[in-house]
């Protein structure tokens, strides 16, 4: 049996003779002493039952890349999944600068001695600003549901109002989200919508719409992929109420959607993740809230807000605005809570608007326009299927009905993985009333030949 | 001549670019990259894309983004992170509470790799095994860390952790019928704020334990305000103090008694690693965060990750989905079939890189490894704090308590009574020597404090490096406290006017909201 104590390369101190000197400069004979605050029928008197550790960096590596080569991916398929984490191009610019040491491992420093950091995190929400046109970014919240349920507590917080209206084709992830972080003081009622359309159902919300109303929350492109037209007069009924309009956006369509705030949205949020982050099995996602600068909503937010001020010696210089506001600060009084959550993809982020700039984020959006309507034309064109489904203009996403094809989206999405490709998001769950149909998305990813391959495939399917 | 090794000191700078705010970098028709080109064909066959958009959604004007080459954009983003310390950079044993540890580079290279940015959440189950292997076997890793039975990996931080934890226990009471009467959560003054904060959310009024006078929550006080009406109990140990509660297992049988739950805030869980666990004191739920003590790197505030772990009783509450694994046919799945969760915290899963980088950390120590992880930042910790306690015009708070956890919070009462410089003069003053230090979570129970965590990634010559700058300062203090009042003197940036930051004709968020309200440099329009 091998006695020699193992010395861990993480682990400075895990070499037996410093651990000695320190002990005894402690006055400490073991380091067992150090733990008697600790009750004797509170101590694991075993050790752990854990695998055998890889104590090389080269087995550890072996093992964990036996694990991951399981995987199949996107880059070797190709895919038309989207539903709230999509498949856009990261330059490589942006995957170096988060890379870097300095931002990867800095946390809660001071405006002094992360400067970078604060100033960054600002841009990053100045270039947010413009792509929405509002003045107040937050730093990033953990994701989209979790921005869309926050936006919707402000209302609550601003209206003293407590019901809030939430649109039907909303990511129905997102509305299990928001239910649980309403629950229980705000009560969540839904919003229908026109099945022709895919839009929101005016008469519907003229129903629901009333004195008690806070906020009324509604995705833009919805969850399956219409453009809200009517977004003027939604801003007239819900303003007319003394109701909020809040509204969930992706941002990559802004370059050539307007923003939300033209038709008279209060409170914008959305995802962060098509702005150069890596979808990560869904691990990649950052929600950002965006509101005009006005005291009454500054102060409700419960997210870091960065603000620019002067030095001493005429720099630039960074802090939080509003402090006060968070739950660092107040704990149990403050708004809602804060803490570690995606700040590093707001850097991403940023650094994505940048390089891209204001005539990339154009092309992007008019680019993903365009092959998403190559491809739902193609698709068309496929006897026993059915597209649009939705009789308004979309953007990425769109919605197939396979109905008459006597296949279900399982069995077609399973033919078409034989074939190297990742068919749309299955909605029969969540959208019964599509029956078997699919949301399929197209982004600049996808080349002629890639809309082309999967027309060809799903040929085949029938 | 490099630094001096008998003084310990560095003759720091830190980089310092003056770097304009990217606005300022702006040259109108630059490009940093090219957009993949839509095929002639599509566009023939659709047209400009831009007129199927109704009129009145088409952005009218181009966003005001800054239009910059490649090199530039690297360049500015370069110098941004140069003016920035991490914890690969500094000994980052000043940021007390936050575990500062190393983040092995291997780990970086698995979570970068295709086999995970790559993949889409809603991939066939069968494409995506490796990742769920990887999960499920972070859910094992961490049953045995705590005890616990079952474990979401949703949360996306410590925060959101407690959220979740206030969540389930909501849903408890409800499915007991009790959900209206047990509308209190009890926490302590020393707990993380968030342990306050969250739960609130969730419409529970909140009760504050103080500590008594060993500096442990006070018994006397939980057994006054414990009832009916108590929902949990959600508390740290050890509290940012350091000092471990001695009788957290009768904490918790005094809440039981009641009916209520108790959920484990470890966020300070560095020193305790297979010493003591959630289930030896009788703990229902918990959280762990993977990018504090299991090194996932910390991002400048995320992404994070909190992942919580539940009792068998409590399992039917955990968010959807959690990870199964079919032994029949080897399959690892997305698991929904809970009629009783909360239904969702998150969207999809959780922060896969995050939990992949804990796991990997994990399976590189071993039983024995966590083990020699808690020993030694309990080593050092006590180390640093025989050190800090020489320095002249320092105390700690509950001096009775003659060894700690994994940190302390100490106190410049003393000093800032014979010098006037208190710790924020301190902490302003430590940047100039190539280090930080953090205060304390508000409200500041003990004087003038500052809290350290040495964890087990610093070296003994780097704790007394670290310590001969507090020696340094306080030096100073004691004969030239002016100079301390102005400091910093070699940060990127001089004393910054804090005034602005809560007036709202003055404080701007982004820089649209700037050059609405200035001219130049600060001038008010």
């Amino acid at each position: 049996m091998n006695l020699k104590k193992t010395v861990y390369p993480y682990i400075p101190n895990s070499e037996p003779q410093v651990q000695k000197e320190m002990l005894k400069e402690i006055g400490a004979n073991s380091i067992n002493e150090l733990f008697s605050d600790i009750p004797e029928k509170l101590l694991l008197h075993k050790k752990m039952n854990l695998p055998k550790p890889f104590l090389s960096e080269y087995e550890l590596k072996r093992h964990i890349e036996s694990i991951l080569s399981k995987n199949l991916t996107c880059k070797e398929n190709i895919s038309f999944l989207g539903a709230g984490c999509w498949q856009h191009y990261v330059p490589a610019v942006v995957d170096e600068v988060i890379h870097r040491s300095e931002f990867l491992t800095a946390y809660a420093g001071e405006p002094y001695e992360d400067h970078g950091r604060f100033q960054a995190g600002f841009e990053y929400a100045s270039m947010m600003g413009d792509m929405l046109e509002m003045n107040v970014v937050s730093i990033p919240t953990y994701d989209w549901s979790q921005a869309a349920s926050t936006s919707l507590r402000m209302s609550y917080r601003i209206t003293g109002r407590d019901e809030v209206i939430v649109s039907k084709t909303i990511n129905p992830n997102r509305l299990l989200v928001i239910k649980n972080y309403c629950n229980p003081n705000v009560n969540v009622v839904m919003l229908d919508f026109d099945p022709n359309s895919g839009l929101v159902d005016m008469n519907d919300l003229e129903k629901k719409i009333s004195n008690k109303t806070a906020g009324v929350y509604v995705e833009n492109p919805s969850y399956l992929g219409s453009i809200e037209s009517n977004g003027a007069k939604l801003s007239e009924i819900i303003h007319k109420a003394g109701a909020l309009f809040l509204v969930g956006v992706d941002p990559s369509s802004l370059g050539v959607l307007t923003p939300p705030i033209n038709y008279g949205a209060d409170i914008v949020c959305g995802d962060l993740q098509p702005l150069g982050i890596h979808m990560n099995y869904g691990g990649g996602v950052a929600g950002f809230i965006a509101t005009r600068d006005e005291k009454e909503f500054v102060s409700e937010y419960p997210s870091r807000l960065f603000g620019i001020a002067p030095t001493e010696n005429s720099e630039w210089g960074f802090g939080d605005v509003m402090w006060e506001r968070t739950s660092f600060a107040n704990r149990e009084s403050s708004k809602e809570f804060v803490g570690t959550a995606a700040a590093l993809w707001g850097i991403a982020a940023g650094v994505y608007l940048a390089v891209m700039g204001p005539e990339g984020m154009q092309e992007l959006g008019k680019g993903i326009i365009q092959r998403s309507l190559y491809a739902q034309k193609e698709i068309a064109k496929i006897k026993g299927v059915k597209v649009p489904v939705l009789q308004s203009s979309n953007y990425c996403e769109f919605v197939v009905d396979f109905n008459n094809s006597g296949k279900t989206i399982k069995e077609i999405n399973k033919t078409l993985l034989k074939k190297g490709i990742f068919g749309g998001k299955d909605l029969s769950k969540d959208f019964p009333q599509f029956g078997q149909s699919a949301l399929y998305c197209v982004t600049e990813i996808h080349s002629k030949e890639d809309i082309d391959r999967l027309v060809f495939a799903l040929k085949e399917v029938f | 001549m490099g630094m001096n090794m008998k003084t310990k000191l560095r003759n720091y700078h830190a980089v310092c670019w003056d770097e304009p705010i990217i606005y300022e970098l702006d040259r109108n028709g630059e490009r940093a990259i090219i957009v993949p080109e839509v095929d002639k064909k599509i566009i023939e066959s659709v047209g400009d894309g831009i007129s199927s958009i109704p009129k009145s959604m088409r952005r009218k004007n181009l966003p005001q983004l800054p239009a910059l080459s490649q090199p530039q954009v690297l360049r500015h983003y370069l110098h941004l992170s140069q003016e920035n310390l991490g914890v690969d950079l500094n000994i980052d044993i000043g940021q007390g509470t936050c575990t500062m540890k190393y983040s092995p580079k291997i780990n970086e290279q698995f979570a970068n790799s295709e086999k995970i940015t790559e993949m889409h959440p809603y991939q066939d189950e069968s494409t995506s095994q490796g990742l769920l292997e990887i999960m499920y076997k972070t859910e094992q890793l961490f049953k045995e860390i705590s005890g616990l039975d079952r474990f979401s990996l949703h949360p996306g931080g410590g925060a959101h952790g407690i959220y979740t934890i206030s969540s389930i226990i909501q849903a408890y009471h409800k499915s007991r019928g009790e959900e209206g009467k047990r509308n209190e959560i009890i926490t302590t003054i020393f707990s993380h704020p968030a342990d306050a904060a969250a739960p609130r959310v969730k419409g529970y009024k909140i009760i504050i334990i103080y500590p008594d006078e060993n500096g442990c929550p006070d018994i006397e006080a939980l057994k006054k305000v414990v009832s009916e009406h108590t929902a949990a109990l959600l508390i740290t140990n050890p509290e940012d103090t350091g000092i471990y509660n001695s009788k957290i297992a009768e904490f918790t049988k005094i809440v039981h008694n009641f009916g209520g739950l108790c959920g484990y805030d470890q966020a300070n869980a560095n020193g305790l690693l297979g010493i003591t666990r959630a289930k030896e004191a009788n703990f229902d739920l918990s959280f762990f965060n993977l990018h504090k003590t299991f090194s996932s790197p910390h991002g400048c505030g995320g992404p994070g990750s909190g992942i919580v772990g539940v009792t068998n009783k409590l399992a039917k509450f955990l968010p959807v989905p959690v990870v199964s694994y079919d032994k029949g046919n080897n399959k690892y799945f997305l698991d929904y079939n809970s009629s009783d969760s909360i239904g969702k915290v998150k969207d999809f899963y959780g922060v896969i890189p995050v939990i992949l980088k804990a796991y990997a950390w994990t399976m590189s120590l071993g039983a024995e490894g966590l083990r020699e992880v808690s020993n030694v930042a309990v080593l050092n910790n006590n180390y640093t704090m025989k050190k800090i306690l020489e320095l002249r015009g320092v105390s700690m708070a509950f001096p009775e308590h003659k060894h700690r956890i994994e940190q302390v919070r100490y106190s410049w009462e003393k000093l800032a009574k014979e010098t006037g410089i208190n710790t924020e003069n301190i902490q302003r003053r430590i940047f100039d020597f190539g280090t930080h230090y953090w205060t304390s979570h508000e409200p500041w129970l003990i004087p003038d404090p500052f809290t350290i965590e040495p964890s087990e990634s610093y070296s003994k010559d780097d704790i007394d490096e670290f310590i001969a700058i507090l020696g340094q300062i306080v030096k100073e203090a004691y004969e030239d406290p002016k100079k301390l009042k102005n400091a910093p003197y070699k940060s990127s940036v001089h004393h910054i006017d804090h005034d602005v930051f809560d007036d709202p004709s003055k404080w701007a968020i982004t820089w649209r909201a700037y050059k609405k309200k200035y001219n130049g440099y600060f001038q008010p329009k």
